[in-house]
């Protein structure tokens, strides 16, 4: 049987998850939304060039550089930060559910937690992508 | 085309796509990128790159909605999630050195593959059999909230599930979509879960899933701003308006339709890989 003294439950951890998976789309679309406006009225009457894939074509490709960029209030950037804030969000989540099965004491799934969040981590380092 | 023609007519088929995907349970990336392709000439590693942000957004917003209710099993999630990430990451770095026409004859495989599985008609799994092992080990036997009543169920052939997984998660981060018709075989078929389970499992293992080899397309440059913005946008809402609707309609019919109309670019697809236009 569960604890009795036991604080966090499965339940709570579910409407945290939920909370934190919703909050993350509404905020990282809203900064996408206003980027893609500010990227339409400097850039809306350029040609479009997709007709080909070049590797070289999209600037913004790593964290560091689109953190440095969205400062610069560029449109481009602000939507790449909002697309780099939308893949952060279930990443976000691993996080949270391996702190709350931490307090829950299942180490078991802190573990698998942790393991899932390396394998993003080594994706993210760009240890994959060339 | 102008960059805001160009913009406002993803925008109106990415709705189209989110739609038509939740209503059918399709999933909008297995439209989107027929429709970017063959319908706007956009080269296929930006259609798959702004697919696959669309897949993060659709599937984070409805899991939230999910996870709440308590239908998903979070434990069997976190766990295949290992065999779905190193899946897509694998995915995405195979379609870094195969050719963009294998990628179009894959994707139109599985397109026709996954409108097959939407027709046909679901048979119940589930079974209280707490025998195995590794359902014990990991705790992955549950129970869930079905039609009021918390009603129990029992975890079979992890291992079987878990390479099914891997599978699901390779194709989905070579082809940018979210492989929910390959996840819920997994899940339905080989491990017994109830549908409800199954769908709402799949549905929260996507985001992470995608996020996995989003980044790897992030690092290669597949992820242009100009076409994922209105692609995540149009499919976000799409996907948000069809789940409302889909409450209340009768999606028979649509389905056999759309079956049918998704073989048909699913074909073209194939054929125009076959013929060298990718």
């Amino acid at each position: 049987m569960m604890q009795e003294t036991k604080q966090i439950t499965d339940k709570d951890i579910q409407s945290l998850v939920g909370n934190l998976l919703r909050a993350g789309v509404y905020i990282s679309m809203a900064i996408v939304i206003l980027g893609g406006v500010i990227f339409l009225f400097d850039h809306g009457s350029e040609k479009i060039d997709y007709a080909v894939f070049d590797i070289n074509k999209v600037s913004l490709k790593t964290v560091a550089a689109i953190f440095e960029e969205v400062i610069t209030f560029k449109g481009v950037a602000i939507v790449q930060f909002g697309l780099l804030m939308l893949i952060f969000t279930p990443i976000a989540r691993v996080i949270m559910a391996v702190v709350s099965f931490f307090i829950e004491k299942d180490y078991l799934y802190v573990l698998i937690g942790l393991i899932v969040l390396s394998i993003i981590m080594i994706s993210l380092s760009g240890g994959f992508a060339h | 085309m102008s960059v805001l023609i160009f913009t406002l007519i993803v925008l109106l088929g990415a709705f189209l796509a989110g739609f038509l995907g939740s209503l059918t349970g399709l999933g909008g990336g297995v439209i989107i990128i027929p429709l970017l392709t063959l319908g706007l000439g956009v080269d296929i590693h930006y259609a798959i790159g702004a697919s696959i942000i669309s897949v993060i957004a659709t599937s984070t917003g409805s899991a939230a909605a999910y996870v709440k209710e308590g239908l998903t099993n979070m434990r069997i999630g976190m766990f295949l999630e290992i065999a779905t990430t190193v899946g897509a990451i694998l995915g995405a770095v195979i379609a870094v050195y195969l050719n963009a026409a294998y990628v179009a004859v894959i994707f139109g495989c599985i397109l026709i593959f996954s409108s097959m599985m939407t027709l046909k008609k679901k048979v119940d799994h589930t079974t209280l059999d707490y025998s195995s092992k590794g359902a014990k080990f990991f705790k992955l036997n549950g129970s869930y909230p079905n039609q009021g009543v918390e009603t129990p169920y029992a975890v079979k052939n992890v291992a079987g599930g878990f390479f099914m997984m891997l599978f699901a998660g390779t194709l989905s981060g070579l082809l940018g979509i979210g492989s929910g018709a390959l996840k819920v075989i997994a899940m339905d078929n080989i491990m017994r879960l109830p549908f409800k389970v199954s769908t709402t499992t799949s549905n929260f293992m996507m985001g992470v899933t995608a996020a996995a080899s989003a980044v790897v397309y992030l690092h290669r440059g597949q992820i242009d701003p100009g076409i994922a913005m209105p692609v995540c946008i149009g499919v976000l809402i799409g996907a948000t308006v069809g789940a409302k609707v889909l409450v209340k309609a009768k999606t028979d019919k649509l389905k056999i339709v759309f079956a049918v109309v998704v073989t048909i670019l699913a074909i073209q697809m194939i054929y125009k890989g076959l013929s060298g236009g990718f």
